[in-house]
């Protein structure tokens, strides 16, 4: 027998929903000029590999330690804040050297991560689809994912990080999806938290388009 | 090996077993896709699969 369902939502739980997936849009908007305005100083002050890395690993502790602790009040906004600066300050010596060995990468990188952002939000805001059993998927493939990355350290065989790339690029639009849906839903009720997964998307849709960008077009 | 590679893979297998948590949980709560829900997935996927060959084009 099959059972059917009809879920009604209520006026008010509809005005709540629209508001967090605005406030998440506002946020997220905020966050990623924020965090471009850090890569560029982190261009012009030269920053080396060694501070990139110790600003992405303080931006990453704040996201697992100091985040969840504090997104449920006003002071996880400037926690948002400092993990995506840092992480985008973290970025800084990468698009330095795309930039110099070819500028159209990162320019074509930045605005080919921006259309998919919009492209996928577009989708999943206008079909209203449920993405919710893509969860295991994307998390699975995520470790298996980092796994590839851990190994390829020691191996650095080209082809596999091309793989890779490719993997997480699809990877993170699958969690786009995810995460805009679970908005759209109701299955994602705090701003904040939706912020960070979306913007972490993003910042890795663009690291792995440069990566891609980079090894096709041969510098 | 320096250090930034060491450093590197340190931090990947933190995130794996930061990551390790959560995707067991979603794995058992997950609920199942439908085909059509896949093909839902799969045809968006596949566009931006087009899309990232388009740009590779442009470099």
């Amino acid at each position: 027998m099959q059972i059917g369902t009809t879920v009604v939502r209520s006026h008010e739980a509809i005005l709540e929903t629209n508001k967090v997936i605005r406030n998440t849009y506002i946020l997220l908007s905020m966050t990623l000029i924020f965090s471009g305005f850090m890569a560029f100083l982190s261009i012009a002050l030269q920053a080396s590999f060694g501070m990139a890395f110790a600003a992405t690993l303080i931006g990453i502790g704040l996201l697992w330690f100091a985040l969840p602790r504090t997104q449920n009040s006003a002071a996880g906004i400037p926690v948002i804040f400092g993990v995506t600066g840092l992480l985008g300050f973290g970025l800084g010596p990468m698009i330095s050297y795309y930039l110099s060995v070819n500028p159209s990468i990162v320019m074509v990188a930045m605005g080919g991560t921006g259309a998919i952002f919009l492209g996928l939000s577009g989708y999943a805001l206008t079909t209203r689809k449920d993405f919710s059993f893509l969860g295991g998927f994307l998390f699975v493939g995520l470790l298996v994912a980092i796994g590839a990355m851990f190994l390829n350290l020691f191996l650095g065989i080209p082809a596999l990080a091309l793989a890779v790339s490719a993997a997480v690029i699809m990877i993170m639009s699958g969690l786009i999806l995810y995460q805009t849906s679970a908005l759209i839903n109701g299955g994602e009720t705090n701003y904040i938290a939706a912020t960070a997964g979306l913007f972490l998307s993003i910042l890795n849709i663009f690291t792995s388009l440069l990566h891609i960008l980079g090894i096709f077009g041969d510098d | 090996m320096d250090w930034l590679k060491i450093g590197s893979g340190i931090l990947l297998v933190a995130m794996f077993f930061f990551i390790l948590p959560s995707a067991k949980r979603m794995v058992q709560n997950s609920p199942k896709g439908s085909i059509s829900d896949w093909m839902g997935y799969i045809v968006p996927i596949g566009v931006i699969a087009l899309f990232v060959v388009l740009l590779i084009a442009l470099v």
